[in-house]
Protein backbone atom coordinates (compact mmCIF):
# COMPACT_ATOMS: atom_id res chain seq x y z
CA UNK A 1 0.00 0.00 0.00
CA UNK A 2 0.87 3.69 -0.62
CA UNK A 3 0.23 7.05 1.28
CA UNK A 4 -1.59 9.46 0.25
CA UNK A 5 -1.11 13.03 1.41
CA UNK A 6 -4.85 14.32 2.09
CA UNK A 7 -5.25 18.17 2.80
CA UNK A 8 -8.00 19.42 3.56
CA UNK A 9 -8.38 23.41 1.83
CA UNK A 10 -11.45 25.88 2.54
CA UNK A 11 -13.09 26.78 -0.26
CA UNK A 12 -11.15 30.24 -0.59
CA UNK A 13 -8.66 31.74 -3.39
CA UNK A 14 -5.66 30.47 -3.89
CA UNK A 15 -5.57 27.78 -1.31
CA UNK A 16 -5.21 25.01 -3.80
CA UNK A 17 -2.09 27.34 -5.60
CA UNK A 18 -0.42 27.72 -2.10
CA UNK A 19 -1.08 24.00 -1.64
CA UNK A 20 0.93 23.50 -4.80
CA UNK A 21 3.81 25.76 -4.04
CA UNK A 22 4.44 24.52 -0.37
CA UNK A 23 4.87 21.26 -2.02
CA UNK A 24 7.08 22.95 -5.04
CA UNK A 25 8.90 24.73 -2.59
CA UNK A 26 9.76 21.44 -0.45
CA UNK A 27 10.73 19.97 -3.93
CA UNK A 28 8.21 17.39 -3.61
CA UNK A 29 6.34 16.01 -7.11
CA UNK A 30 3.19 15.18 -7.82
CA UNK A 31 2.14 11.94 -9.65
CA UNK A 32 -1.23 12.74 -9.22
CA UNK A 33 -4.06 15.38 -7.39
CA UNK A 34 -7.52 15.12 -7.11
CA UNK A 35 -10.10 17.61 -4.92
CA UNK A 36 -13.22 16.54 -3.97
CA UNK A 37 -14.93 19.68 -3.00
CA UNK A 38 -18.37 20.75 -1.38
CA UNK A 39 -19.89 24.20 -0.91
CA UNK A 40 -17.93 24.79 2.02
CA UNK A 41 -14.26 23.31 1.78
CA UNK A 42 -12.58 20.67 -0.37
CA UNK A 43 -10.46 17.76 0.42
CA UNK A 44 -7.52 17.70 -1.77
CA UNK A 45 -5.69 13.75 -2.54
CA UNK A 46 -2.12 13.93 -3.73
CA UNK A 47 0.26 10.88 -4.47
CA UNK A 48 3.61 12.19 -4.63
CA UNK A 49 7.40 10.95 -5.00
CA UNK A 50 8.19 11.60 -0.93
CA UNK A 51 4.82 12.15 0.80
CA UNK A 52 6.36 11.81 4.30
CA UNK A 53 8.45 15.02 3.22
CA UNK A 54 5.33 16.64 1.66
CA UNK A 55 3.41 15.67 5.05
CA UNK A 56 6.17 17.82 6.77
CA UNK A 57 6.50 20.54 4.65
CA UNK A 58 2.21 20.93 4.27
CA UNK A 59 1.94 20.92 8.67
CA UNK A 60 4.93 22.89 9.01
CA UNK A 61 3.16 25.91 6.46
CA UNK A 62 -0.15 25.33 8.95
CA UNK A 63 -1.78 23.15 5.75
CA UNK A 64 -3.97 20.51 7.99
CA UNK A 65 -2.34 17.52 6.05
CA UNK A 66 -2.65 14.12 7.04
CA UNK A 67 -1.21 10.40 6.01
CA UNK A 68 -3.74 8.14 4.35
CA UNK A 69 -3.30 4.24 2.78
CA UNK A 70 -4.44 3.81 -0.24
CA UNK A 71 -3.77 0.92 -3.06
CA UNK A 72 -2.60 1.16 -6.27
CA UNK A 73 -3.56 -1.38 -8.82
CA UNK A 74 -1.88 -1.28 -12.20
CA UNK A 75 -4.92 -1.59 -14.41
CA UNK A 76 -4.61 -2.77 -18.06
CA UNK A 77 -5.27 -0.14 -20.49
CA UNK A 78 -8.48 -1.72 -22.27
CA UNK A 79 -12.09 -1.37 -22.36
CA UNK A 80 -13.41 -2.79 -19.21
CA UNK A 81 -10.26 -2.96 -17.38
CA UNK A 82 -11.27 -1.02 -14.31
CA UNK A 83 -14.80 -2.55 -14.52
CA UNK A 84 -13.58 -6.02 -13.83
CA UNK A 85 -11.64 -4.65 -10.38
CA UNK A 86 -14.68 -3.45 -8.98
CA UNK A 87 -17.37 -6.12 -9.75
CA UNK A 88 -14.30 -8.12 -7.97
CA UNK A 89 -15.09 -6.02 -4.87
CA UNK A 90 -18.89 -5.69 -5.28
CA UNK A 91 -19.15 -9.53 -5.93
CA UNK A 92 -17.19 -9.71 -2.21
CA UNK A 93 -19.42 -7.16 -0.95
CA UNK A 94 -16.23 -4.72 0.00
CA UNK A 95 -17.74 -0.96 0.02
CA UNK A 96 -14.65 1.32 -2.27
CA UNK A 97 -14.77 4.39 -0.21
CA UNK A 98 -12.96 6.37 -3.43
CA UNK A 99 -11.30 5.87 -6.31
CA UNK A 100 -8.80 7.79 -9.06
CA UNK A 101 -6.68 7.40 -11.43
CA UNK A 102 -3.30 8.54 -13.04
CA UNK A 103 -0.35 7.30 -15.12
CA UNK A 104 2.87 6.58 -14.78
CA UNK A 105 6.01 7.85 -16.38
CA UNK A 106 6.20 4.10 -17.83
CA UNK A 107 2.62 4.87 -19.46
CA UNK A 108 0.66 2.60 -17.19
CA UNK A 109 -2.32 3.08 -15.99
CA UNK A 110 -2.88 3.16 -11.91
CA UNK A 111 -6.13 3.15 -9.73
CA UNK A 112 -5.99 4.48 -6.47
CA UNK A 113 -8.25 3.09 -4.03
CA UNK A 114 -9.38 3.92 0.06
CA UNK A 115 -10.64 0.45 1.28
CA UNK A 116 -10.60 0.06 4.85
CA UNK A 117 -10.30 -3.92 5.27
CA UNK A 118 -6.57 -3.75 4.05
CA UNK A 119 -6.09 -7.60 3.89
CA UNK A 120 -9.78 -8.75 2.54
CA UNK A 121 -8.75 -6.01 -0.39
CA UNK A 122 -5.72 -7.11 -1.28
CA UNK A 123 -6.84 -11.08 -1.28
CA UNK A 124 -9.55 -9.62 -3.65
CA UNK A 125 -7.22 -7.59 -5.95
CA UNK A 126 -5.03 -10.68 -6.30
CA UNK A 127 -7.17 -13.54 -6.94
CA UNK A 128 -8.76 -10.83 -9.79
CA UNK A 129 -5.25 -10.90 -11.39
CA UNK A 130 -4.36 -7.28 -10.39
CA UNK A 131 -1.00 -6.32 -9.48
CA UNK A 132 -0.73 -3.89 -6.20
CA UNK A 133 2.25 -1.61 -7.06
CA UNK A 134 4.62 -1.50 -4.05
CA UNK A 135 5.64 1.94 -2.76
CA UNK A 136 8.98 1.38 -4.41
CA UNK A 137 8.01 1.55 -7.54
CA UNK A 138 6.15 5.52 -7.21
CA UNK A 139 8.13 7.09 -4.77
CA UNK A 140 11.48 9.10 -5.32
CA UNK B 1 7.02 14.41 39.21
CA UNK B 2 3.58 12.63 38.53
CA UNK B 3 0.34 14.19 37.23
CA UNK B 4 -2.90 14.32 37.08
CA UNK B 5 -5.55 17.06 36.46
CA UNK B 6 -5.00 19.51 39.07
CA UNK B 7 -2.24 19.52 41.18
CA UNK B 8 -3.60 21.05 44.24
CA UNK B 9 -3.72 18.68 46.89
CA UNK B 10 -3.37 18.93 50.47
CA UNK B 11 -5.32 21.03 53.24
CA UNK B 12 -7.91 23.67 52.25
CA UNK B 13 -5.70 27.21 52.56
CA UNK B 14 -7.48 30.20 53.06
CA UNK B 15 -6.15 33.60 53.03
CA UNK B 16 -8.45 35.29 55.38
CA UNK B 17 -9.89 32.30 56.72
CA UNK B 18 -12.01 34.81 59.64
CA UNK B 19 -13.71 36.36 57.14
CA UNK B 20 -14.08 33.68 54.67
CA UNK B 21 -15.69 31.33 57.29
CA UNK B 22 -17.66 33.63 59.41
CA UNK B 23 -20.65 32.60 60.73
CA UNK B 24 -23.61 34.32 59.06
CA UNK B 25 -24.80 36.35 61.47
CA UNK B 26 -21.57 37.74 62.23
CA UNK B 27 -21.23 38.71 58.61
CA UNK B 28 -24.93 40.06 57.99
CA UNK B 29 -23.71 42.27 60.95
CA UNK B 30 -20.81 43.29 59.28
CA UNK B 31 -22.86 43.71 55.98
CA UNK B 32 -25.51 46.11 57.45
CA UNK B 33 -23.15 47.95 59.39
CA UNK B 34 -20.86 48.89 56.20
CA UNK B 35 -23.90 49.20 54.31
CA UNK B 36 -25.15 52.01 56.44
CA UNK B 37 -21.55 53.25 56.12
CA UNK B 38 -21.74 53.05 52.41
CA UNK B 39 -25.61 54.94 51.89
CA UNK B 40 -24.46 57.71 53.90
CA UNK B 41 -21.33 58.32 52.54
CA UNK B 42 -23.09 58.13 48.76
CA UNK B 43 -25.93 60.01 50.16
CA UNK B 44 -23.40 63.01 51.40
CA UNK B 45 -20.86 63.38 48.67
CA UNK B 46 -22.15 62.19 45.49
CA UNK B 47 -25.11 64.43 44.37
CA UNK B 48 -26.41 61.84 42.03
CA UNK B 49 -27.07 59.62 44.96
CA UNK B 50 -28.59 62.49 46.87
CA UNK B 51 -31.27 63.12 43.65
CA UNK B 52 -31.69 59.53 43.31
CA UNK B 53 -32.55 58.88 47.13
CA UNK B 54 -34.89 62.29 47.36
CA UNK B 55 -36.67 61.58 44.35
CA UNK B 56 -37.89 58.28 46.43
CA UNK B 57 -37.88 59.78 49.76
CA UNK B 58 -35.67 58.24 51.28
CA UNK B 59 -33.13 58.83 53.83
CA UNK B 60 -29.85 56.94 54.52
CA UNK B 61 -31.16 56.56 58.26
CA UNK B 62 -34.05 54.33 56.28
CA UNK B 63 -31.43 51.39 55.85
CA UNK B 64 -32.32 49.58 59.11
CA UNK B 65 -31.75 45.82 58.29
CA UNK B 66 -30.23 44.36 55.37
CA UNK B 67 -33.78 44.07 53.53
CA UNK B 68 -34.03 48.02 53.40
CA UNK B 69 -31.67 47.40 50.70
CA UNK B 70 -34.59 46.67 48.18
CA UNK B 71 -35.62 49.84 49.04
CA UNK B 72 -32.84 51.74 47.37
CA UNK B 73 -33.04 53.12 43.69
CA UNK B 74 -30.63 51.13 41.37
CA UNK B 75 -27.48 52.27 39.46
CA UNK B 76 -26.77 51.65 35.72
CA UNK B 77 -23.82 51.41 33.37
CA UNK B 78 -25.64 54.25 31.36
CA UNK B 79 -25.60 56.40 35.10
CA UNK B 80 -22.07 55.74 35.05
CA UNK B 81 -21.67 56.71 31.94
CA UNK B 82 -23.27 60.05 32.51
CA UNK B 83 -21.20 60.99 35.50
CA UNK B 84 -18.09 60.78 33.06
CA UNK B 85 -15.21 61.04 34.58
CA UNK B 86 -15.37 61.60 37.95
CA UNK B 87 -19.21 62.23 39.44
CA UNK B 88 -19.72 59.44 40.58
CA UNK B 89 -16.44 59.50 43.03
CA UNK B 90 -17.08 60.65 46.99
CA UNK B 91 -13.37 62.05 46.94
CA UNK B 92 -11.99 65.18 44.60
CA UNK B 93 -9.79 63.38 42.04
CA UNK B 94 -6.85 65.49 43.55
CA UNK B 95 -7.91 65.44 46.86
CA UNK B 96 -4.17 62.68 47.44
CA UNK B 97 -6.60 59.85 48.34
CA UNK B 98 -7.28 58.34 44.75
CA UNK B 99 -4.44 56.64 44.07
CA UNK B 100 -5.69 54.99 40.59
CA UNK B 101 -8.10 55.13 37.37
CA UNK B 102 -9.22 52.69 35.97
CA UNK B 103 -11.84 52.88 33.11
CA UNK B 104 -13.99 50.32 30.73
CA UNK B 105 -13.08 50.64 27.15
CA UNK B 106 -15.82 52.65 26.31
CA UNK B 107 -16.73 51.74 22.64
CA UNK B 108 -20.11 52.31 22.89
CA UNK B 109 -20.21 55.68 24.32
CA UNK B 110 -18.47 57.39 27.01
CA UNK B 111 -15.88 54.74 29.22
CA UNK B 112 -17.17 54.10 33.14
CA UNK B 113 -14.42 55.40 35.28
CA UNK B 114 -13.36 53.98 38.49
CA UNK B 115 -11.10 55.71 41.27
CA UNK B 116 -9.37 53.42 44.08
CA UNK B 117 -8.11 54.49 47.20
CA UNK B 118 -4.83 52.72 49.23
CA UNK B 119 -7.70 50.81 51.21
CA UNK B 120 -9.91 50.13 47.89
CA UNK B 121 -6.92 49.02 46.08
CA UNK B 122 -5.97 46.65 49.36
CA UNK B 123 -9.22 45.62 49.77
CA UNK B 124 -9.28 44.31 45.78
CA UNK B 125 -5.85 42.73 46.73
CA UNK B 126 -7.65 40.94 49.83
CA UNK B 127 -10.36 39.13 47.33
CA UNK B 128 -7.75 38.25 44.27
CA UNK B 129 -5.00 36.78 47.58
CA UNK B 130 -8.39 34.33 47.97
CA UNK B 131 -8.06 33.32 44.40
CA UNK B 132 -4.78 32.64 45.09
CA UNK B 133 -4.78 30.74 48.13
CA UNK B 134 -7.66 29.04 46.58
CA UNK B 135 -5.32 27.40 43.86
CA UNK B 136 -2.83 26.47 46.82
CA UNK B 137 -0.68 29.89 46.72
CA UNK B 138 1.08 31.62 49.25
CA UNK B 139 4.11 33.47 49.89
CA UNK B 140 6.17 30.36 48.60
CA UNK B 141 4.42 30.40 44.55
CA UNK B 142 5.73 32.40 41.84
CA UNK B 143 2.37 34.27 40.15
CA UNK B 144 2.59 34.78 37.15
CA UNK B 145 0.13 37.39 35.75
CA UNK B 146 -0.68 37.13 31.54
CA UNK B 147 -3.74 39.60 31.81
CA UNK B 148 -3.15 43.08 30.29
CA UNK B 149 -1.73 45.53 32.02
CA UNK B 150 -3.56 49.38 32.01
CA UNK B 151 -6.88 50.41 32.24
CA UNK B 152 -8.38 46.79 32.12
CA UNK B 153 -8.60 45.56 35.73
CA UNK B 154 -7.43 42.13 34.94
CA UNK B 155 -3.33 42.98 34.88
CA UNK B 156 -3.20 44.97 37.59
CA UNK B 157 -5.89 43.51 40.16
CA UNK B 158 -4.26 40.00 40.04
CA UNK B 159 -0.94 41.58 40.68
CA UNK B 160 -2.50 43.36 43.92
CA UNK B 161 -3.45 39.54 44.59
CA UNK B 162 0.07 38.79 44.97
CA UNK B 163 1.33 41.64 46.59
CA UNK B 164 -1.05 41.29 49.39
CA UNK B 165 -0.32 37.32 50.37
CA UNK B 166 3.61 37.70 49.19
CA UNK B 167 3.39 36.12 46.38
CA UNK B 168 6.60 36.68 43.84
CA UNK B 169 4.71 38.18 41.29
CA UNK B 170 6.32 37.60 37.24
CA UNK B 171 4.25 40.47 35.24
CA UNK B 172 3.86 39.69 31.77
CA UNK B 173 1.29 41.06 30.71
CA UNK B 174 -0.56 39.60 27.68
CA UNK B 175 1.59 38.70 24.10
CA UNK B 176 4.17 37.46 23.45
CA UNK B 177 3.37 34.03 23.74
CA UNK B 178 6.51 32.21 23.25
CA UNK B 179 8.22 34.20 25.91
CA UNK B 180 5.18 33.60 28.33
CA UNK B 181 5.94 29.40 27.90
CA UNK B 182 9.72 29.75 27.94
CA UNK B 183 9.70 31.88 31.30
CA UNK B 184 6.89 29.89 32.60
CA UNK B 185 8.73 26.87 32.36
CA UNK B 186 12.40 28.55 33.56
CA UNK B 187 11.04 30.40 36.76
CA UNK B 188 8.96 27.44 37.61
CA UNK B 189 6.36 29.39 37.83
CA UNK B 190 3.14 27.99 40.14
CA UNK B 191 0.13 29.82 39.39
CA UNK B 192 -0.93 31.45 35.74
CA UNK B 193 -3.42 34.30 36.05
CA UNK B 194 -5.13 35.17 32.78
CA UNK B 195 -8.24 34.85 30.62
CA UNK B 196 -9.01 31.34 30.32
CA UNK B 197 -8.80 31.69 25.37
CA UNK B 198 -5.06 32.91 26.70
CA UNK B 199 -4.26 30.04 29.00
CA UNK B 200 -5.50 27.88 26.22
CA UNK B 201 -3.33 29.42 23.68
CA UNK B 202 -0.58 29.50 26.04
CA UNK B 203 -0.98 25.50 26.48
CA UNK B 204 -0.77 25.67 22.99
CA UNK B 205 2.23 26.80 22.09
CA UNK B 206 4.07 25.69 24.53
CA UNK B 207 3.20 22.23 23.42
CA UNK B 208 4.05 23.25 19.46
CA UNK B 209 7.44 24.40 21.49
CA UNK B 210 7.86 20.91 22.25
CA UNK B 211 6.92 21.14 25.99
CA UNK B 212 4.78 19.15 27.74
CA UNK B 213 3.97 21.59 30.01
CA UNK B 214 1.53 19.46 32.13
CA UNK B 215 4.12 17.37 33.15
CA UNK B 216 7.26 18.87 32.62
CA UNK B 217 6.00 22.66 34.15
CA UNK B 218 5.93 23.33 37.49
CA UNK B 219 2.57 25.00 37.29
CA UNK B 220 -0.44 23.64 39.48
CA UNK B 221 -2.91 26.27 39.39
CA UNK B 222 -4.84 28.91 37.39
CA UNK B 223 -7.24 32.19 38.33
CA UNK B 224 -9.42 32.93 34.73
CA UNK B 225 -11.78 35.23 34.35
CA UNK B 226 -12.86 38.31 32.45
CA UNK B 227 -14.79 35.65 29.90
CA UNK B 228 -16.65 33.14 29.45
CA UNK B 229 -15.26 29.65 30.10
CA UNK B 230 -17.28 26.36 29.23
CA UNK B 231 -16.68 23.31 31.14
CA UNK B 232 -15.20 21.75 28.62
CA UNK B 233 -12.46 24.90 28.13
CA UNK B 234 -11.71 24.62 31.49
CA UNK B 235 -10.68 20.50 31.46
CA UNK B 236 -8.77 21.38 28.61
CA UNK B 237 -6.96 23.74 30.07
CA UNK B 238 -6.26 21.81 33.18
CA UNK B 239 -5.22 19.02 30.92
CA UNK B 240 -2.87 20.47 29.01
CA UNK B 241 -1.55 22.59 31.41
CA UNK B 242 -1.67 20.02 34.11
CA UNK B 243 -3.25 22.88 36.38
CA UNK B 244 -6.41 23.12 38.74
CA UNK B 245 -8.33 26.33 37.03
CA UNK B 246 -10.81 28.19 38.99
CA UNK B 247 -13.18 30.80 37.69
CA UNK B 248 -12.68 33.93 38.79
CA UNK B 249 -15.14 37.20 38.41
CA UNK B 250 -15.42 41.20 38.32
CA UNK B 251 -16.44 43.71 36.88
CA UNK B 252 -14.67 47.21 36.42
CA UNK B 253 -17.44 48.74 37.36
CA UNK B 254 -18.06 47.00 40.77
CA UNK B 255 -13.92 46.59 41.42
CA UNK B 256 -12.18 44.33 39.32
CA UNK B 257 -10.98 40.10 39.30
CA UNK B 258 -12.14 39.32 43.15
CA UNK B 259 -15.51 39.95 43.68
CA UNK B 260 -16.19 36.41 43.35
CA UNK B 261 -14.17 33.17 42.62
CA UNK B 262 -14.50 29.52 42.84
CA UNK B 263 -12.80 27.28 45.14
CA UNK B 264 -10.74 24.29 44.43
CA UNK B 265 -14.29 22.46 44.57
CA UNK B 266 -15.41 24.02 41.32
CA UNK B 267 -19.05 24.38 42.27
CA UNK B 268 -19.55 27.87 42.17
CA UNK B 269 -18.12 31.35 42.85
CA UNK B 270 -17.76 32.56 46.45
CA UNK B 271 -19.17 35.93 46.32
CA UNK B 272 -16.78 38.44 48.68
CA UNK B 273 -19.97 39.20 50.65
CA UNK B 274 -17.76 41.28 53.18
CA UNK B 275 -16.99 43.85 50.47
CA UNK B 276 -20.38 43.41 48.44
CA UNK B 277 -23.76 42.27 48.79
CA UNK B 278 -25.07 40.24 45.54
CA UNK B 279 -28.67 40.09 44.50
CA UNK B 280 -30.61 38.13 42.12
CA UNK B 281 -33.71 39.66 40.58
CA UNK B 282 -35.87 39.18 37.50
CA UNK B 283 -34.25 41.78 34.67
CA UNK B 284 -37.76 42.19 34.15
CA UNK B 285 -39.98 42.83 37.12
CA UNK B 286 -36.89 43.86 39.19
CA UNK B 287 -38.07 41.88 42.05
CA UNK B 288 -35.89 39.23 43.55
CA UNK B 289 -35.65 35.21 42.31
CA UNK B 290 -35.90 32.38 44.56
CA UNK B 291 -32.11 31.22 45.06
CA UNK B 292 -31.16 28.88 42.25
CA UNK B 293 -33.08 30.43 39.84
CA UNK B 294 -30.93 32.44 37.44
CA UNK B 295 -31.65 36.62 36.89
CA UNK B 296 -29.70 39.23 36.70
CA UNK B 297 -26.83 39.85 38.86
CA UNK B 298 -26.47 43.51 41.28
CA UNK B 299 -24.14 44.12 43.41
CA UNK B 300 -23.73 46.94 46.37
CA UNK B 301 -20.47 47.38 47.56
CA UNK B 302 -19.99 47.51 50.90
CA UNK B 303 -16.42 48.73 51.69
CA UNK B 304 -15.02 51.42 48.66
CA UNK B 305 -14.52 54.71 49.65
CA UNK B 306 -13.43 56.34 46.13
CA UNK B 307 -15.92 54.73 43.61
CA UNK B 308 -19.01 53.09 45.78
CA UNK B 309 -21.88 51.36 44.20
CA UNK B 310 -25.56 51.21 45.24
CA UNK B 311 -27.40 48.18 43.34
CA UNK B 312 -25.77 48.28 40.58
CA UNK B 313 -27.11 46.34 37.21
CA UNK B 314 -24.35 44.16 35.74
CA UNK B 315 -26.67 42.82 33.44
CA UNK B 316 -25.03 39.24 33.70
CA UNK B 317 -27.21 36.84 34.27
CA UNK B 318 -26.46 33.97 37.01
CA UNK B 319 -27.48 32.28 39.95
CA UNK B 320 -27.65 31.63 44.01
CA UNK B 321 -25.85 28.13 44.51
CA UNK B 322 -27.84 26.76 47.14
CA UNK B 323 -26.34 24.57 50.00
CA UNK B 324 -22.92 24.59 51.92
CA UNK B 325 -19.52 24.28 49.88
CA UNK B 326 -17.36 21.26 50.51
CA UNK B 327 -14.37 24.05 51.24
CA UNK B 328 -15.93 25.50 54.95
CA UNK B 329 -16.45 28.87 53.01
CA UNK B 330 -19.78 30.13 54.35
CA UNK B 331 -19.43 33.03 51.61
CA UNK B 332 -22.23 32.25 49.37
CA UNK B 333 -21.85 30.96 45.61
CA UNK B 334 -23.34 32.23 42.29
CA UNK B 335 -23.08 30.24 39.45
CA UNK B 336 -20.23 30.84 36.56
CA UNK B 337 -22.32 34.13 34.31
CA UNK B 338 -24.33 32.42 31.62
CA UNK B 339 -24.58 35.44 30.09
CA UNK B 340 -25.00 38.90 29.82
CA UNK B 341 -27.93 40.66 29.01
CA UNK B 342 -26.06 42.89 25.98
CA UNK B 343 -24.30 39.56 24.92
CA UNK B 344 -27.60 37.59 24.58
CA UNK B 345 -28.20 36.97 20.87
CA UNK B 346 -31.34 36.88 19.40
CA UNK B 347 -31.74 34.77 16.75
CA UNK B 348 -34.87 34.12 15.05
CA UNK B 349 -36.42 35.75 18.12
CA UNK B 350 -34.85 32.63 20.39
CA UNK B 351 -32.27 34.01 23.08
CA UNK B 352 -29.14 32.42 23.13
CA UNK B 353 -25.93 32.88 24.96
CA UNK B 354 -22.37 32.36 23.16
CA UNK B 355 -21.87 30.54 26.22
CA UNK B 356 -24.18 27.84 25.03
CA UNK B 357 -22.58 27.52 21.85
CA UNK B 358 -19.46 26.87 23.65
CA UNK B 359 -21.39 24.10 26.67
CA UNK B 360 -22.33 21.87 22.88
CA UNK B 361 -18.47 21.95 21.56
CA UNK B 362 -17.39 20.77 24.47
CA UNK B 363 -19.10 17.54 24.44
CA UNK B 364 -17.30 17.15 21.20
CA UNK B 365 -13.95 15.45 21.07
CA UNK B 366 -13.29 16.21 17.19
CA UNK B 367 -13.16 19.57 17.61
CA UNK B 368 -10.89 22.53 19.38
CA UNK B 369 -12.01 24.94 21.68
CA UNK B 370 -11.70 27.87 19.11
CA UNK B 371 -15.37 28.41 17.53
CA UNK B 372 -16.68 31.41 16.14
CA UNK B 373 -20.30 32.40 15.45
CA UNK B 374 -20.97 34.34 12.58
CA UNK B 375 -24.96 35.95 12.44
CA UNK B 376 -25.87 37.38 8.90
CA UNK B 377 -29.38 37.74 6.86
CA UNK B 378 -30.09 35.63 4.28
CA UNK B 379 -33.30 36.19 3.22
CA UNK B 380 -35.76 37.45 5.74
CA UNK B 381 -34.47 35.23 8.23
CA UNK B 382 -31.21 35.50 10.52
CA UNK B 383 -28.45 33.22 9.37
CA UNK B 384 -26.05 31.25 11.95
CA UNK B 385 -22.79 29.70 10.73
CA UNK B 386 -20.14 28.52 13.30
CA UNK B 387 -16.74 27.87 12.72
CA UNK B 388 -15.25 25.21 14.23
CA UNK B 389 -11.76 23.54 13.83
CA UNK B 390 -11.25 19.78 13.74
CA UNK B 391 -8.50 17.87 16.30
CA UNK B 392 -5.53 16.47 14.25
CA UNK B 393 -6.48 13.12 15.08
CA UNK B 394 -9.52 13.48 13.33
CA UNK B 395 -9.89 12.15 10.33
CA UNK B 396 -10.93 13.90 7.47
CA UNK B 397 -9.89 11.74 4.47
CA UNK B 398 -13.40 10.47 3.77
CA UNK B 399 -16.11 13.18 3.43
CA UNK B 400 -18.90 11.48 5.04
CA UNK B 401 -16.96 12.17 8.30
CA UNK B 402 -17.08 15.70 8.04
CA UNK B 403 -20.23 15.75 6.65
CA UNK B 404 -21.28 13.25 9.87
CA UNK B 405 -19.81 15.64 12.23
CA UNK B 406 -21.17 18.49 10.92
CA UNK B 407 -24.38 16.68 11.07
CA UNK B 408 -24.10 15.58 14.68
CA UNK B 409 -23.24 19.12 15.40
CA UNK B 410 -25.92 20.37 14.13
CA UNK B 411 -28.77 18.17 15.72
CA UNK B 412 -27.20 18.81 19.04
CA UNK B 413 -27.14 22.82 18.99
CA UNK B 414 -30.83 22.12 17.77
CA UNK B 415 -32.13 20.13 20.54
CA UNK B 416 -30.50 22.57 23.34
CA UNK B 417 -30.36 25.94 21.17
CA UNK B 418 -33.87 25.61 19.26
CA UNK B 419 -31.52 27.35 16.38
CA UNK B 420 -30.21 25.57 13.02
CA UNK B 421 -26.76 26.14 12.85
CA UNK B 422 -24.39 25.93 9.59
CA UNK B 423 -21.70 24.34 11.25
CA UNK B 424 -18.60 25.09 8.99
CA UNK B 425 -15.13 22.95 9.36
CA UNK B 426 -12.66 25.37 8.30
CA UNK B 427 -8.44 24.81 8.38
CA UNK B 428 -6.51 24.72 11.29
CA UNK B 429 -5.67 27.59 13.35
CA UNK B 430 -7.98 30.10 10.89
CA UNK B 431 -9.77 30.91 13.90
CA UNK B 432 -8.46 34.33 15.21
CA UNK B 433 -6.56 33.18 18.49
CA UNK B 434 -5.97 35.84 21.39
CA UNK B 435 -4.53 37.61 23.66
CA UNK B 436 -7.17 39.26 25.66
CA UNK B 437 -10.81 38.63 25.25
CA UNK B 438 -11.56 36.22 22.46
CA UNK B 439 -13.93 37.79 19.43
CA UNK B 440 -16.49 34.96 19.62
CA UNK B 441 -19.38 36.27 17.49
CA UNK B 442 -19.74 38.23 14.79
CA UNK B 443 -22.71 39.85 13.84
CA UNK B 444 -23.16 40.91 10.43
CA UNK B 445 -26.98 41.38 10.43
CA UNK B 446 -28.77 44.80 9.11
CA UNK B 447 -29.52 46.74 11.87
CA UNK B 448 -32.39 48.55 11.47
Amino acid sequence: MIDQITVFLENEKGRLAALCRALGDADVSMHALTVADTAQYGVARIIADTPAKAYEALNEKGFRASLTKVFAVEIPDHAGGLATLLEAFDAAGVNVEYAYCFATEGGKAVDVLRIDNHEVAEGIITSAGFRVIRPTELYA
Amino acid sequence: MTNSTGRVAGPEKYFQPEIEKMERSELEALQLARLKTTVARCYENIPFYRETFDEAGLAPTDIQTLDDLRKLPFTTKQDMRDSYPFDLFTLPVDDGRVQRLHASSGTTGNATVVGYTQNDIDAWGDTFARAIAQVGGDEHSILQVAYGYGLFTGGLGAHEGGIRIHSTILPMSSGNTKRQVQMMHDFGVDILACTPSYALLIADTAIEMGFDPANDFKVSGAICGAEPCSEGMRRDIERKLGVKMVDIYGLSEVMGPGVSCECRHQSGLHVAEDHFIIEILDPDTLEPVPDGEYGEVIFTTLSKECSPLIRYRTRDISRIVVGTCACGRTLRRMDRIQGRTDDMLIIRGVNVFPSQFQEVLANFEEVTSYYQIILSNKGPLDHVTLKVETVPAFDFDEIRRIEDLQKRINAELKSNLQVSVEVMVVEPKSIERSEGKARRVIDERDKD
